[in-house]
């Protein structure tokens, strides 16, 4: 086992692929937090512990579930939505929830309205602009993932968390594999239980 | 993907950015009659671009895109140069190919989506400057027509390297003095033209941009000929009006004198006898079609 660990960074200007320090991908049932192989529940609950903590809690839709192309991925937005619906009840005055979404993996530099969109070419650009410091993936191709989160990972201090419908995200500081509806409105039901049980950092935040 | 894909899930629909909303509302995929005449009524595929202010192969680019016939199920495939910086901001599925390599990308692709959507019309296009369709990538270039590829190839002719400072390159005119060509060409413009009609293409063109209408035309004759029959070749002038020394408001100018009989864009084409035919049986059902859609207005209007 690695004794690298995945955490917010900035890390630097070119991190190192968490894969090549020797962080593995969790199996089915199981996530990964900060690169150690964990269960699942574990993943849900820091994921919502983060997300209640955070001062601007975002969720990146991707084109995934952003394009209705198949019935799945219109259901997956829905319980997106929830999900959002869901933070912005949880979360305490001060803290500020958003939902942002990455339409496509267009370069389009420098087009980019980083208040309305993410680009994960430099997904940087909507996390300074925004004040993001935490994060979750959901819908994204697994290598404009990757792209994204290592970039995130490089020149930000954002938490990611990377909800994958295959085999997760090593480069995130949290994944959870096999997304589905159910495990969208898992984590949005976590949200809700953990609700007033956490410190928001707004105290502390520059 | 094809048209019915091209929609937004209702429940993150209000969070898309605008031109994401106005594509799904009111572009022009799907459209049988599509064309030039749309820009300014419908969403355009290309949202702003990153080419100098007045470029030419802006112009283009936007007649090209309006003119497509299938663009939901069009693959352009792109090469190194100016091209490739407009290409992040067009709304069809394209490929940045490594310089050069754009038709050898193109065949394999083609062949690909023909075995991957055995039942379903897709179509490639190659889009590259003359640097990677003359130059560069000749080889490629002329072994995809040589195998009869069913892609449209167009290439943008500024006559120069124009995105590194002004080479020459072979369709530079004999003579001409470039920034970074002091001395002048030496050789003749290579004729292209010719070539591709002497290597196979069913459908050749040699022309300017400066008439949408007549870019719509040749657009939609060589992309339904390479789709039925075999390759087919566009030549597009495109000056760079920096590289010769011109203002923002002088391509249009450029094209026109440029165009005139007796010079080396007067307007050629060559259609081989299959291409002639399927040309014409496509101009009796395009009749056919006007004619019932005229009288099916004749009848609402009489109700």
């Amino acid at each position: 086992m690695s004794d690298y660990r995945v955490l917010p960074g900035p890390e630097h200007f070119l991190p190192p692929a968490a894969a090549s320090m020797g962080i593995r991908l969790p199996n089915p049932g199981e996530a990964h937090i900060n690169g150690v192989i964990t269960s699942e529940e574990a993943a849900y609950e820091e994921a919502a512990r983060q997300f209640l903590m955070a001062k601007v809690p975002t969720i990146f839709p991707g084109p995934l579930v952003l394009w209705a192309w198949n019935e799945k991925a219109a259901k997956k937005a829905t319980a997106i939505r929830h999900l959002f619906n869901t933070l912005k009840e949880c979360v305490q005055p001060g803290q500020k929830p958003m939902l942002i979404p990455m339409p496509d993996y267009r370069p389009k530099y420098p087009k980019i309205n980083p208040e309305v969109e993410i680009n994960p070419n430099h997904p940087n650009l909507t996390i300074w602009h925004n004040k993001i410091d935490c994060c979750i993936f959901v819908g994204v191709h697994c290598h404009q993932a990757n792209l994204s989160l290592k970039i995130i990972r490089g020149g930000t201090s954002c938490y990611t968390i990377a909800m994958c419908a295959q085999a997760g995200h090593e480069d995130a500081m949290l994944s959870i594999r096999d997304t589905s509806v159910e495990k969208i409105m898992r984590l949005a039901d976590t949200i809700k239980r953990l609700k007033g049980t956490v410190q928001p950092r707004l105290a502390s935040a520059n | 993907m094809s048209k019915e894909r091209i929609q937004i899930s209702e429940a993150l629909y209000d969070i898309m950015p605008s031109d994401y909303q106005d594509l799904v509302k009111s572009a022009t995929y799907g459209k049988e009659d599509r064309g030039w005449k749309d820009i300014g009524t419908s969403k355009e595929l290309i949202e702003q671009h990153s080419l100098c202010a007045g470029c030419p192969e802006s112009m283009a680019f936007r007649y090209i895109l309006a003119s497509l016939p299938n663009p939901e199920d069009t693959v352009m495939v792109g090469s190194t140069g100016c091209t490739s910086l407009v290409f992040p901001m067009v709304a069809v599925h394209n490929i940045h190919s490594l310089f050069g390599n754009q038709n050898a990308i193109a065949s394999g692709l083609k062949r690909a989506l023909s075995v991957r959507f055995p039942d379903r019309v897709k179509d490639v296009v190659v889009l590259a400057g003359d640097g990677a369709t003359v130059d560069i990538g000749l080889d490629m270039t002329l072994q995809a027509w040589f195998r009869q590829e069913k892609f449209t190839t167009i290439c943008f002719d500024n006559e120069l390297y124009a995105n590194t400072g002004g080479q020459e390159s072979g369709l530079m005119q004999k003579g001409f003095v470039a920034k970074m060509a002091p001395v002048g060409k030496l050789f003749d413009k290579v004729r292209l033209p010719e070539i591709a009609r002497e290597s196979g293409c069913h459908y050749v063109v040699n022309c300017t941009v400066s008439k949408p209408s007549l870019v719509e035309k040749v657009i939609r004759n060589a992309v339904h000929i390479a789709r039925e029959i075999g390759p087919t070749y566009l030549q597009l002038y495109t000056p760079c009006i920096l590289e010769i020394g011109k203002n923002s408001m002088e391509g249009l100018q450029e094209m026109r004198d440029s165009e005139k009989p007796s010079e080396r864009f007067a307007y050629k084409e060559y259609v081989s006898e299959p291409a002639k035919q399927l040309l014409t049986e496509l101009a009796a059902k395009d009749k056919e079609r006007k004619a019932a859609a005229k009288q099916l207005a004749a009848q609402a209007q009489a109700n």
